[in-house]
């Protein structure tokens, strides 16, 4: 028999069995349900102003965004150089934040999430250069001297420790960023997020912090405008700017830097009913097997077909299209109804690219088909329903489970998150750490230690070999 | 009634999984007792959370083995056509229930105190608990009769549900879906809600040894939530046995 014909065979088995084309379709039915549920059991307590949902800030790029610092500027006319001393950089009562911020500045406008390219000294990591939020080049350790370039929309920026020797951090093309912008000096220092785990919740708390910098000697080559130094705080965070001759004083708090969401406004939450469509996915696949050895089915296919892997292979195609078919189209409706409702209900949802939807959507549904085969493969080892489902909902629930509902400290959660099969949840993960934002990047919150796909090839390597297991077994075995 | 419950008991003890099952379950919930609470790199009470609670949190584990029993002891039955004997023996369904639950309770109970007493002692060793303390030994106590009462509930969904395998899946389903739905509502009211009708949130509760206030649900009403569960499983599954031909 051809390998099609098999393929035939196995999909006519499937689905002439009524309970489990009903199994299919409860599976996509839980994966919406529970998922709506839970936005629907989230009325967020402290909405946006008149009800309204809140609004993030978004930048250039789209991309949810901290926009809060002080800010003293000029505008700045065509091409020009910035340069200046930072020769202090102290912190409030609660110490310098590393990564506490003062320096040089064009941006395209006061407007909070505009374009913009900045040199600076940090609390911490020394001089850097960053734009558009998320760009980010570390330059010399320990400088006390900036100075940043603009010709057209190109921006190098330099550092130095005595004024004399500069060295250059980097050049940065940025569009956006119109002919006359506003030119200055800035400071901020970030919030701290303090983490308390309790066992089953986490949660992050925002401390604010501040640090004030004095600037002198600066001097600007270039097109000033005719209105003189100007300054304060862009947003409503404290920050004091004193001016005493050439030297400013500026304080500032806040962050100039991306958005980091945690699990409870990442839009991968629309998805948590994935668990409920892939426990039943995974009893599907198990039945696929073992129903056949419990009724002595399995001797009348191998006869028809003597190539046992063969069989073997067309049932793991069969169960694992069916898991993918009801996982896309599961999340496919989850995501986007889910997120109507959460919205509606208040909450704050950063918003993704198409592309991580995309991966949101196919990655839940490729991991529901891996688990589906995983399962029908332990079903071929172990021939009974019961130890197979328990084996397979343990290995990938029980660990995403212990994990990211805060069981265990996060340390242990990682580990168990890079060996376990529950690793695949990974392709679920639309926020992104990023190592010049301070912040917990924990499981419980939605930081899996590994990236989607390779995640997602951990699942994929333990499906792999069950089913080289279940292939070696079945064909050694009497059925 | 008595007959009943030997003849159950013959079965139960002469096969080799039921066994296998018990050791599987104790020798599990042991290990990863102890590796939770060996995850915590600390001892005494500079750790600052609940110990006891860690070093018990192998019955996570533990539980889905005890299902799987729970599912056995009736499932196997129908799959080998052997409920017709059984039912024919004793033709009272109710009966026939109640042995079945009765002789799977016993086994539990004595694993589960092996079990939890084995978690308590490693974790003692790894994190030093305090012993004299009555909630620990609530805690204690609390999980044997937990590990019984998912067994029960086991027994019942299998018994309305007859195919094992969507009974392993319903009741595993009903134990980890919950934590993981209460961990994204995040509505206060709504998350202690979920937490408090789940069979697995409510009833671990009676593991808790420090904080009790910041509970969903007390430790001796949330495994009394658990208690519903399984009797509304066993009332399921007498209902079938009783209205439908087995």
């Amino acid at each position: 028999m051809s390998f099609v014909h098999l393929l035939r065979a196995e999909w006519t088995k499937f689905r002439t069995v009524p309970s489990w084309l009903i199994g299919a379709v409860v599976a996509i039915l839980v994966l919406i349900l529970i998922g709506l549920v839970s936005a629907l059991g989230s009325h967020a307590v402290a909405a946006g102003p008149g009800g309204r949902p809140r609004q993030v800030l978004l930048g250039p790029d789209g991309r949810p965004v901290q926009d809060d610092f002080t800010f003293v500027r000029r505008t700045l006319t065509g091409d020009g150089t910035l340069t200046v001393r930072v020769p202090a950089l102290t912190g409030g009562e609660t110490g310098l934040e590393q990564w506490a911020k003062a320096g040089l500045m064009i941006k395209a406008n006061t407007q909070p999430g505009s374009p913009y390219v900045a040199v600076m000294r940090t609390g911490a990591h020394g001089a850097r250069m960053q734009y558009d939020f998320s760009g980010d080049i570390a330059g010399p350790a320990s400088a006390q001297w900036l100075r940043l370039t603009r010709a057209g929309s190109h921006f190098t920026g330099y550092a130095s420790s005595d004024g004399s020797t500069w060295t250059r951090i980097g050049t940065v093309t940025v569009a956006g960023i119109p002919a006359t912008a506003s030119a200055g000096m800035f400071v901020t220092s970030p919030p701290v997020e303090v983490y308390e785990q309790h066992f089953g919740s986490a949660e992050g708390n925002m401390y604010p912090t501040q640090a004030t910098a004095t600037f002198d000697d600066l001097t600007v080559a270039g097109a000033l405008g005719a209105d003189d130094w100007q300054g304060g705080p862009l947003a409503d965070t404290p920050g004091q700017v004193t001016r005493t001759g050439d030297a400013f004083t500026v304080s500032g708090a806040g962050n100039i830097a991306p958005n980091h969401p945690d699990g409870n406004n990442a839009v991968e939450r629309t998805l948590v009913g994935t668990f409920a469509g892939l426990t039943v996915l995974v009893v599907l696949g198990v039945l696929f097997v073992t129903s056949e050895y419990r009724r002595g089915m399995i001797r009348t296919t191998f006869a028809a077909s003597p190539g046992r892997v063969r069989v073997l292979a067309a049932k793991a195609v069969v169960v694992g299209a069916v898991g993918f078919v009801a996982g896309a189209i599961g999340s496919a409706i989850a995501l986007p109804l889910c997120r109507h409702v959460l919205i509606r209900n208040g909450n704050l949802v950063f918003a993704v690219t198409t592309g991580t939807e995309v991966r949101l959507i196919l990655g839940t549904a490729a991991a529901i088909a891996v688990a589906s085969v995983l399962a029908l493969a332990i079903g071929t080892l172990l021939r009974r329903s019961v130890g197979a489902v328990a084996a397979v909902i343990v290995l990938i629930v029980l660990p995403y489970l212990l994990s990211t509902a805060a069981v265990v400290p996060a340390d242990a959660a990682r580990w168990l998150l890079r060996l376990t099969p529950a690793a695949t949840f990974a392709v679920q993960q639309s926020v992104t750490a990023y190592h010049q934002v301070e912040g917990v990047y924990t499981p419980a919150l939605g930081f899996y230690p590994l990236s989607p796909w390779s995640g997602f090839a951990v699942l994929c390597l333990y499906a792999a070999v069950a089913f080289g297991l279940a292939a070696v077994v079945v064909r050694r075995r009497d059925a | 009634m008595t007959a009943a419950i030997r003849a159950e008991w013959t079965k139960l003890r002469t096969v080799a999984a039921p066994l296998w099952l018990l050791l599987g379950a104790i020798v599990l919930t042991i290990a990863l007792g102890a590796a939770a609470a060996a995850s915590l790199h600390c001892t005494g009470a500079a750790c600052g959370v609940d110990r006891t609670r860690f070093s018990l949190a192998g019955v996570q584990l533990g539980q889905a083995v005890v299902a799987v029993l729970g599912v056995l002891v009736v499932g196997n039955e129908y799959s080998s056509g052997m409920i017709h004997t059984t039912l024919m023996a004793i033709p009272r369904r109710s009966v026939a229930l109640g042995a079945k639950a009765l002789v799977l309770t016993g086994p539990v109970v004595v694993a589960g105190l092996v079990a939890v007493a084995g978690s308590l002692i490693a974790g003692d060793r790894l994190v030093s608990l305090a012993w004299t303390t009555g909630s620990t030994l609530r805690a204690a106590a609390g999980s044997v009769l937990y590990l019984a009462l998912i067994a029960l509930m086991s027994l019942g969904i299998a018994t309305a549900v007859r195919d094992s395998g969507a009974a392993i899946g319903l009741v595993l389903g009903l134990v980890y879906l919950f934590p993981i739905l209460a961990s994204v509502v995040s509505n206060p009211h709504w998350h202690k809600k979920v937490e408090q009708i789940g069979p697995a949130t409510a009833g671990l509760a009676v593991q808790a040894t420090t904080d009790l206030k910041d509970l969903p649900i007390g430790p001796w009403p949330g495994l009394g939530v658990l208690a519903l569960w399984a009797t509304g499983a066993l009332a399921l599954g007498l209902a079938t046995l009783r209205f439908r031909d087995a």
